[in-house]
């Protein structure tokens, strides 16, 4: 799809900011708060922009102790539908957060969470690893996540170290 | 007998940049959102800093050639004719220096005789005047008006010449002003320039801030390029201000003339820094890119706003500085600048400052979060709103 080049300054500053006031989004792009208001509105009718999330760090939250997992997966495609088949299997669990088709030693990359690693266990060896296509799972529990989407999570020394009148 | 000072009489005289009084003022103030400042809001490019630090640890302590070490003097060539389609020879035409203040300096010093005029365009960087007096020069300012949106014309350039002007000083896109002339525009000051035999110190450190037209350096211009000496660096458009790393490219001789005085005062500009800037070219432009994307971002919001609340504001094509005038309020510059401060916490630079052309604006950098401006445009309005 072809977007003109102020879409794609509004669909950038969304990402990064999407609870940004259209009035403010209007004037960084030189345009009409109307014309921003019919832009996204076409953007999110074609699933461009596809949904408004948040970045939660879940770490810090006492009662949460989920777990994610990257499972790496290698599956056989299968003829006219290669690899899509397999991956709309997989997508459809809830437990999976991503799935996305990579080039090199496997196939599938696959994240999972769950409230325990156990949990996540259960899942790989009961439901993803016994699906037909499939081969073979190698499953790495995240420990820690430092940055995601862009976005540091503990940032440091963020403070402006400016000083506060220069020429 | 009496005892007298033992400062020179010319530092004496010299004025203290007004600036200074303004950073006295809000230094020590609490909550200040602060559109005072003449430098970017980003941290240097990771990959810039790492490539210092690798330096380090690699035991690249030691000085440097004068000129600069040879392989980014190479790199600075090869960005400067791509980027601004100028030719200079890395081994006998570049210069780098602690920031583009110091080749400022040089350049003048390398030029001038006693008594020598040059014209220094105002509103403009605080420095200009001063270095020329330091350089045994006399400054003459052209005063450039809002009306035109503070460019040089041909006309006022040609009136302010006399038999003893050597050289003019512009920064384009400039600094408090965010004006930035078109080539067409530099084409007619061109033709004076030559008419007139005058040398052209172009300082062009906000080249890569440039928003709507491309930016046309003045050594690009046809016959220009052996009566320029054009300061670039790397402090705004790679956000590396606290670096002082910058290069002045010129002919040869003046360039020779310029290395006499650098080797005897400066030996070399910091090898640390100059890792850094050689990253910061070999693999630094898609940063300056999505900088550059920011700022327009960002120049468009303030513009917009300042418009809004009353205060006339041109859209500056480059820099990181809008000029609005506050003529409506009917307040002095320093006066409105100081209400603002105490009143509302919002630290601006009176344009006074910048020279007498100045007077009736603030300069108000818009290097700075959304999320502060938004603040500062909030208090702004409430402050206009009172005085208008």
């Amino acid at each position: 799809m072809h977007l003109t080049e102020k879409e794609l300054e509004i669909l950038q500053i969304i990402e990064q900011n999407s609870r940004i006031d259209f009035n403010d989004l209007a004037k960084m792009v030189d345009a009409d708060e109307s014309e921003i208001a019919d832009t996204v509105q076409k953007l999110e009718d074609m699933n461009v922009i596809v949904c408004y999330a948040s970045i939660i760090n879940w770490a810090k939250v006492d009662a949460y102790h989920g777990v994610t997992a990257m499972i790496d997966v290698k599956v056989t495609p299968k003829r006219g539908v290669g690899f899509n088949e397999v991956a709309q299997r997989i997508y459809r669990f809830n437990e999976v957060e991503s799935v996305y088709l990579m080039s090199g030693a496997y196939d599938l990359s696959v994240v999972v969470t769950g409230q325990s690693m156990n949990e996540v266990a259960q899942f790989v060896s009961e439901k993803l690893s016994t699906l037909d296509s499939v081969i073979s799972t190698t499953t790495h529990f995240i420990l820690k996540k430092y940055k995601h989407d862009g976005t540091i999570f503990e940032p440091i020394n963020e403070e402006d170290k400016r000083i506060v009148v220069s020429p | 007998m009496i005892q007298t000072s033992f400062v020179s009489k010319t530092i004496a005289d010299l004025k203290p940049s007004g600036i200074r009084r303004f950073f006295d003022l809000a230094v020590n103030m609490e909550g200040v959102v602060s559109l005072g400042v003449g430098e970017p809001d980003f941290v240097t490019s990771w990959n810039v800093r790492e490539a210092a630090i690798l330096s380090l640890e690699e035991g690249r302590t030691s000085y440097t050639a004068n000129a600069g070490l040879i392989e980014l003097r190479q790199e600075i060539a090869s960005y400067m004719k791509n980027r601004f389609a100028v030719s200079y020879q890395p081994d006998s035409q570049i210069i780098v220096t602690v920031g583009g203040s110091q080749a400022i300096d040089i350049a003048l010093r390398a030029i001038l005789n006693p008594g020598e005029e040059v014209l220094v365009v105002e509103p403009c960087f605080v420095a200009y005047s001063p270095l020329v007096t330091l350089a045994g020069g006399v400054a003459k300012t052209i005063q450039t008006v809002k009306e035109n949106e503070f460019k040089l014309t041909a006309a006022e350039l040609e009136e302010a010449i006399t038999p003893n002007t050597k050289a003019i000083i512009m920064c384009s896109p400039n600094n408090p002003t965010g004006t930035q002339l078109r080539k067409e525009e530099l084409i007619e000051i061109a033709k004076i320039v030559q008419k007139h035999n005058l040398v052209v110190i172009s300082d062009e450190i906000y080249a890569e801030l440039a928003y709507d037209d491309d930016f046309t350096s003045v050594a690009a211009i046809d016959g220009m390029m052996e009566r320029t000496i054009l300061i670039n660096g790397f402090s705004k458009g790679f956000a590396m201000t606290g670096w002082r790393l910058g290069f002045v490219c010129a002919p040869k001789d003046i360039t020779e003339a310029m290395l006499k005085i650098h080797q005897y005062t400066m030996m070399c500009a910091s090898t640390v820094a100059q890792y850094a800037a050689l990253e910061a070219l070999r693999s630094g432009m898609n940063d300056v890119e999505n900088m550059r994307k920011s700022y327009r971002q960002r120049r468009n919001y303030i513009v917009k706003s300042f418009n809004e609340m009353g205060l006339d504001c041109h859209i500056p094509g480059g820099a990181f500085y809008a000029f609005p005038s506050i003529e409506r309020t009917g307040l002095s510059s320093q006066e409105f600048a100081e209400k603002l401060l105490f009143e509302e916490k919002v630290a601006v630079v009176p344009g006074n400052v910048f020279g007498e052309s100045g007077e009736g604006h603030i300069r108000c950098s818009y290097a700075s979060s959304l999320e502060q401006l938004q603040e500062a445009i909030k208090r702004m309005s409430r402050f206009v709103e009172k005085y208008k």
